[in-house]
């Protein structure tokens, strides 16, 4: 099963500090384990760029599509057994302490 | 109208029959639709056989009888119907084979298993833990407990959460169709995370047991919170908070048939006849919290039920009791309505000025705003502080914010006592 790890800022991270995950041990571990196949991190969001084409008109604007305060920062694609384990890989992220990470299956077409 | 003799007789039949399907629903539904989702992977599948089941036994039962063993003929005649279904879908061979030899096994039935028994995971657990799971929303979680486990009709699923029957279908379809795509995995989990996410199944259960306790509530749902409890704690020996939820189910439970006066209306415990509380439940509550460590947050809550459950009249009640296991619950899992709790016990405990005090405070940090209750025991504090004037005026606030028409009702009345 294949689930994209979306990696977003909160506006309420944790104030615990204490024992922080380290993000290259992180990827080290998860690369080596076969569960993270792939990973990125994004430029900041005043980099971003909107596409629409609406009419046959191509409308381009500046920024993100959605104005709110979490930004998605980077992306991890993971291969898992089932939900539980990638929560269990999102967990140990350290974003997950510093904002937050959204779990997503790919759509299985095979189905 | 009167009946023939022949028709007393099939009335009778009638009757048994119905005994029957409804023992072996709440004994047998869970297992045949935990094993058949184990087997097919397929939810909807799994209920709907399960069902029809069920309506071949209504059918059949009150016309030929009762079958010897009533759970192992539904397994067999919804296993059955599971491969049908399943054979016009051509689904692979290997889950048919598997589906073949499902039969309903009776737990504890051979002695000499015991042992090997304790390793296999009832499937009933794990369509607990499933249907319970953090990652589906609260409401979907305890529809699908009552929908999937207890078997309880979408209908009045959809009635006791006051959204119409086509919106409950719609969150139950979609929090299946959720366990599918995201994979949400049917299994009990271990270690680290069974401590993890005990607690969650256990607030279901929770919430389950007040959406039937409530005023207002479908009081058939208590009664499924319990038999859940008693479930799980057969299936989880060890698990202390399993039991602690079980005794506090069962001292509150306890309560059922004194609650309310010959109107309907509420009555609180000073007014409530006390021979009439299930000493039976009470007593069993009791025996489970003997055998329970007592610092978990359900074991404290379990202790302050069973103080109320087991004094002899409403000022025998062992206050100081009840504010230790408040300021215990204050420590590990501070709530505002706990606070609140905490500040009537102590007014009890040790006076009604000491719990104006602590009222007080809890109101302080402004958590409490939104909480209509909290005038209810402002009013309560200061009639006992003997200012009735006040305390009549504050009962009539409370009442005009009460949750339900029976506890503006009996907050009406405490005006009027104090008038």
């Amino acid at each position: 099963m294949k689930y994209l790890m979306f990696v977003c800022t909160d506006t309420e991270p944790d104030t615990d500090k204490d024992n922080e995950p380290d993000i290259n041990e992180w990827v080290a571990e998860h690369d080596t384990s076969g569960r993270r196949l792939q990973g990125m991190v994004l430029a900041p969001k005043s980099s971003a760029t909107t596409v629409r084409v609406r009419n046959g008109k191509l409308l381009v604007s500046d920024g993100p599509f959605a104005e709110t305060k979490e930004v998605i920062v980077g992306f991890d694609l993971l291969e898992c057994a089932d939900l539980d384990e990638a929560i269990d890989v999102a967990r140990a992220h350290p974003m997950a302490r510093g904002g937050r990470i959204e779990i997503r299956p790919l759509a299985d077409f095979e189905q | 109208m009167t009946q023939t003799n022949g028709e007393k007789v099939t009335d009778l039949r009638k009757s048994a029959a119905a005994s029957a399907v409804a023992a072996v629903v709440a004994e047998s539904y869970p297992r045949i639709v935990a094993s058949l989702i184990r087997v097919t992977h397929d939810w909807t599948l799994a209920e709907d056989c399960a069902q029809e089941a069920l309506t071949l036994a209504w059918e059949k039962w009150p016309a030929e009888g009762v079958p010897a063993n009533p759970g192992g003929w539904l397994m067999t005649v919804a296993r059955n119907r599971a491969i049908d279904l399943l054979r016009r879908a051509s689904v692979e061979r290997r889950k048919l084979r598997e589906l073949a030899v499902l039969v309903l096994t009776e737990a504890g039935q051979a002695g000499a298993q015991e042992a090997a028994h304790e390793e296999v995971v009832d499937d009933r657990l794990r369509l607990i833990f499933t249907c319970c799971h953090p990652a589906l929303p609260l409401e979907a979680r305890v529809a699908l407990t009552l929908r999937t486990i207890c078997a309880v009709p979408t209908a009045d699923i959809a009635r006791a959460f006051l959204v119409s029957e086509s919106t409950m279908t719609r969150r139950l379809t979609r929090a299946k169709a959720k366990i599918t795509d995201a994979a949400i995995p049917y299994r009990v989990p271990e270690g680290r995370s069974l401590a993890q996410r005990l607690p969650g199944v256990l607030a279901v259960l929770y919430l389950l047991f007040t959406h039937g306790y409530n005023a207002d509530g479908e009081p058939a749902f208590a009664d499924e919170a319990i038999r859940l409890a008693r479930l799980l704690e057969r299936l989880m020996p060890g698990q202390p908070e399993v039991s602690a939820l079980l005794a506090l189910f069962l001292f509150q439970h306890s309560r059922r048939d004194a609650r309310r006066d010959s109107h309907g209306k509420l009555l609180t415990l000073e007014k409530q006849d006390r021979s009439r509380w299930d000493h039976a439940a009470i007593a069993e509550g009791v025996r489970i919290l003997g055998m329970t460590p007592p610092d978990g947050p359900y074991a404290l809550q379990a202790r302050i039920a069973a103080c109320h459950a087991t004094a002899a009249s409403a000022s025998a009640t062992d206050w100081r009791e009840i504010a230790d296991c408040y300021d215990e619950l204050v420590r590990i899992q501070p709530s505002p309505v706990i606070e609140l709790n905490r500040a009537v016990a102590h007014g009890y405990a040790y006076g009604p000025e000491i719990g104006l005090g602590l009222l007080a405070e809890a109101k302080a940090g402004g958590a409490l705003d939104d909480y209509p209750h909290v005038v209810a025991v402002e009013a309560d504090l200061t009639a006992r502080q003997g200012d009735k004037s006040r305390a009549a005026s504050l009962f009539r606030q409370a009442a005009a914010v009460a949750h339900s028409e029976a506890e503006r009702c009996a907050l009406l009345d405490r005006a009027e006592e104090n008038s």
